[in-house]
């Protein structure tokens, strides 16, 4: 007797709409399992979880505010992703969008400078990310360099340029030497959407972003092509598609998508540039842009649904002290389970009676 | 019948009220904000202990949480914030970058009191803690003179602000008195906490012949790579003495239990203030642990020492202070005045390095 995963002859749609709703339930399970030896009750912890924080506007507003910045870098991404190019990066350009946005904040301190200051820093911003997404665009389609390597070693890069400039040249004068820039003035922050919380402008553009995006892959050449070149390299070439230009522009628009939520974010919650403006938004995005399965309006459910355990894993401290470190392991699980779960899309479990069948046309599996 | 609705508003407004002070009466909720996890056996680690410390004085008097690993970027404003929505009236933010975030929610809940760790930002309801650690360095400077054979301390510093400075000032100035001719070289490593960039700044400072390790970040690596070596090193916020039972002189132990406890009885009472608090020695905010691996004559002339600050016989920033060319640093009493070492941001002489960014 021996469990085989077998190759299906087509993709199952209804797999395919269920894997992510498996994936969830399984993960719920496993988690009351944890909860119940941790010695908390699994419902009252789950209540906490995913009930509470949507039963109050300040923690709604707090979801989208984490959101914000995960959808918008996650869609960036899932551009590259469908048309199979590998940006690993999204953490660096995050950051240098964020850099060369407060050029102007800082350069502007304290001057009467006019309400164009924001705009050309949200310019900047995503022109910044862009361009420091388009080297290891460039290093690929010039010397075949490996993108996942280099986008992800200038993520370092970038960190570093960052922490330089705000312990250096643009480091806050009456700061007490602290690595931070002097706090940005109103013309240089993003405003809040209501008169309390900490909701901004940013978020209805995240939204703008995933109605762009939707169109633009459903009813565009270019997303067609982006789609053809992903799938199907071959009949890509054949149509005439340039899948180096591709590259380029999947680097571009990701880099420039992560760059304008870097600037957002900095100029939008946080209010200074410093050290640890991001807790790891550009690699959490890559999480977020896969829970979506790499589609516009699934990243959005996927990036509120992220940033809801986060918030989550908040009130569990607070009110059940639940570890941190519960709410990483459940982020993982959650991750693990997708993954497993979408290989039931292309691959069906089946028990098989002796080896000799099983080797016939299928994969062994441990499943 | 307006009169009788009135009455029982009235009654009922007065049940809600009655209700809720008593419950407050008994139990004060305190809330605390962590940097690090509280396993990181440093600077988290050593608050942790603090509020363990409270809860055990003041009992069922209080009811505590902290958050962990609360990142001084974005996210920290919405944890001091759902801490002051879910009940917490005193809440404690541990980290100098929660200074801003904690600013702006103690605007917003003006009847919730705030304290802020090693900032100098205040408000009506928001006060600040910290510690007088240059007495601990001036301390280990004095050890570090008599026990260095090559003359030449190692000092690991994290970020060029006020503390660390003074802390690097103090530790010169107490190492002069014991070896007029000590040098003293400092590795800048950009972080509090990063066991690996201690490790190497501390194998550069023993390359260069520093037999002496001190450092002003937070992990107990420096302390493994001079117990490897062969050589001296201090702890750093908790005894590191485990980490290098042959190596650790002493170490400056961050002790904020008293404080915390201080703090919420305060509150409990009804008298709390906010203010700047900076405890030293005397207060036991800060506290050497125990002089080993060291002569006799070392071991009494540091407790000397300890003593004589603790009696305010002996200030390490006794005028005149010279600056790093020799000039006398301007002087009004007859030690620098306190918001001269909070804000320090100058070396003394005989310090060999330049303060970064300067």
């Amino acid at each position: 007797m021996q469990l085989v995963l077998e190759k299906r002859a087509e993709r199952s749609t209804k797999i395919a709409i269920l894997s992510p709703l498996l994936a969830i339930a399984l993960t719920l399970v496993t988690m009351s399992i944890l909860f119940a030896i941790l010695g908390k009750n699994p419902v009252a912890a789950l209540i906490v979880y995913f009930v509470e924080p949507l039963t109050d506007s300040f923690t709604l507003m707090e979801i989208a505010v984490k959101a914000t910045p995960l959808v918008m870098i996650a869609i960036g991404l899932s551009l590259c992703y469908l048309a199979n190019v590998w940006n690993i990066g999204a953490e660096g350009q995050f950051i240098m969008g964020a850099v060369c946005g407060s050029f102007l904040a800082v350069v502007t301190n304290g001057t009467d400078a006019g309400p164009w200051v924001l705009p050309a820093m949200l310019l900047m911003g995503a022109a910044g990310g862009a361009l420091w997404a388009l080297i290891p665009a460039l290093c690929k389609v010039k010397f075949g360099a490996n993108e996942i390597l280099t986008s992800l070693m200038l993520v370092y890069v970038a960190d570093l340029i960052m922490d330089y400039l705000v312990r250096g040249p643009w480091r806050d004068p009456k700061g007490m030497n602290f690595p931070t820039t002097a706090s940005f003035d109103p013309v240089a922050t993003v405003p809040t959407l209501f008169e309390t919380g900490r909701i901004h402008w940013g978020a209805l553009v995240a939204l703008i972003v995933v109605a762009l995006a939707t169109v633009m892959l459903g009813r565009t050449i270019k997303g067609f092509e982006i789609r053809v070149v992903g799938a199907a390299p071959r009949a890509a070439r054949f149509a005439g598609f340039n899948s180096k230009r591709l590259v380029l522009f999947t680097f571009a628009v990701s880099g420039a998508l992560a760059g304008l939520a870097g600037i957002i974010e900095v100029a939008g919650p946080v209010g200074v540039l410093q050290p640890g403006i991001s807790p790891g938004y550009g690699f959490t995005a890559i999480i977020v842009a896969f829970l979506g399965r790499l589609n516009p309006v699934g990243i959005l459910i996927a990036g509120l649904f992220l940033a809801l355990t986060f918030i989550g894993g908040e009130g569990a401290q607070i009110s059940m002290k639940i570890p941190l470190d519960l709410t990483k392991v459940f982020q993982g699980i959650l991750l693990f389970y997708v993954l497993a779960c979408d290989s039931l899309i292309l691959y069906r479990i089946r028990l098989i009676a002796s080896q000799k069948k099983a080797a016939q046309g299928s994969i062994h599996g441990t499943a | 019948m307006k009169k009788l609705m009135m009455t029982a508003a009235a009654a009922a407004l007065a049940i809600v009220a009655t209700g809720f002070s008593a419950s407050a009466a008994e139990k004060l909720k305190v809330g605390f904000i962590y940097l690090g996890p509280v396993g990181d056996l440093g600077w988290t680690y050593m608050h942790e202990l603090g509020r363990q410390a409270m809860v055990k004085e003041l009992g069922d008097k209080v009811e505590t949480t902290y958050l962990e690993n609360v990142s001084e970027g974005p996210d920290s404003e919405r944890s001091i914030e759902q801490l002051a929505r879910t009940g917490h009236q005193l809440i404690f933010t541990t980290s100098f970058g929660y200074m801003d975030p904690t600013l702006k929610v103690a605007k917003k809940y003006p009847k919730i009191k705030f304290e802020h760790a090693t900032g100098f930002k205040n408000a009506p309801n928001m006060g600040t803690y910290s510690g007088r650690f240059y007495e601990g360095r001036y301390i280990q400077g004095v050890i570090a003179g008599k026990m260095s054979k090559t003359g030449t301390l190692g000092y690991i510093a994290s970020f060029p602000i006020p503390e660390v400075i003074s802390g690097i000032n103090a530790t010169i100035l107490g190492a002069q008195t014991t070896n007029p001719n000590i040098k003293l070289k400092v590795i800048w490593v950009n972080t509090w906490f990063d066991p690996g960039k201690e490790a190497d700044a501390a194998k550069a400072l023993a390359d260069q012949g520093a037999d002496v390790i001190m450092q002003h970040t937070d992990s107990p690596a420096a302390m493994q790579v001079a117990a490897q070596r062969g050589i001296y090193a201090f702890g750093q916020d908790s005894d590191m003495i485990k980490f290098g039972p042959k190596t650790q002189l002493t170490s400056i132990v961050n002790n904020w239990g008293p404080y915390y406890t201080r703090a919420a009885k305060a509150a409990l009472a009804g008298t709390w203030k906010a203010e700047d608090t900076w405890d030293g020695l005397k207060e036991k905010m800060v506290v050497m642990a125990p002089y080993t691996n060291m002569p006799d004559d070392v071991k009494a002339l540091a407790q000397k020492t300890e003593a004589a600050i603790i009696g305010g016989t002996l200030h390490p920033f006794k005028c005149p202070v010279l600056g790093q060319d020799g000039k006398a640093v301007e002087c009004k009493g007859a030690n620098l005045e306190p918001g001269q070492i909070l804000g320090m941001n100058f070396y003394v002489k005989g310090v060999d390095d330049k303060i970064p960014g300067k």
